[in-house]
């Protein structure tokens, strides 16, 4: 299961509509271990392309730096399709590298519909998880304080 | 002295887990082949007949080698090169 909170969730599906007919591309960064994507991080598609996606690979470097020094992990590592449905082609899982990610796809085909999925990929192999959309994520010790009635499930 | 070589963590199953190793040669080639002497396996995942995989960054220092001299680019003590998978799809 993948828990997003609401305002990570709603930036990369303004990411993928903004950037369309190009896919759009990112990560969201937690700590190491946390499973908790925090930090959401809108990259540049090098390849500029309705079909393809790539992290320019001076941007990678600098990104992965970066969650070093912060001991953090990609959490997500999203992008959108934007002719075809939300689930991974078989290039995404040809070069999926990180299976300790959830793999997000935004799919803009319709202008109206959100179709946003997660996926694990690891050696190959596709697993659909569900996505839960949330106010805030949980603090790391405990439930948060707050009312929880008000979760949600990510519309299909 | 050495160079030091940063490995993502999927690769890390051919390093026993550790994030760096340590490795000589006089070009980026030499140490790769310096590495698979201990680390059997890492080379296969980085270089394939043609050269550097299409899919594998490798930089040294700050800059990705492909703008150097790929795996001619020259390399010396105190240089940290660091290995990253391509993060892209279709």
């Amino acid at each position: 299961m993948l828990q997003l909170d609401r305002s990570t969730y709603d930036a990369m599906v303004a990411h993928a509509r903004r950037d369309h007919p190009d896919e759009a591309c990112g990560v969201v960064a937690g700590p190491v271990g946390s499973d908790r994507p925090e930090r959401f991080v809108p990259m540049l598609n090098a390849a500029r392309s309705p079909t393809f996606y790539e992290f320019d690979s001076s941007d990678l470097l600098r990104l992965y730096r970066e969650m070093d020094d912060r001991d953090e992990e990609p959490v997500v590592i999203y992008h959108s399709h934007t002719a075809t449905e939300a689930y991974p082609s078989t290039t995404d899982v040809a070069l999926a590298m990180e299976p300790g990610a959830h793999y997000v796809l935004v799919s803009t085909r319709s202008p109206e519909t959100v179709d946003l999925r997660s996926f694990r990929i690891v050696d190959g192999e596709v697993s659909e998880e569900e996505v839960r959309v949330v106010p805030l994520l949980q603090s790391e010790t405990g439930p948060h304080p707050g009312p929880t009635q008000t979760e949600e499930s990510a519309p299909r | 002295m050495s160079i030091e070589v940063r490995i993502p963590t999927i690769l890390r199953t051919y390093t026993g887990g550790e994030k760096a190793v340590e490795g000589s040669g006089a070009t980026l080639a030499e140490l790769i082949d310096d590495i698979e002497g201990r680390h059997s396996g890492l080379r296969a995942r980085l270089v394939d007949e043609k050269g550097l995989r299409r899919f594998v960054n490798v930089y040294l220092n700050d800059e990705d080698v492909r703008f150097l001299g790929g795996l001619e680019t020259a390399v010396k003590d105190g240089d940290s090169v660091t290995v990253l998978p391509a993060v892209a799809g279709g």
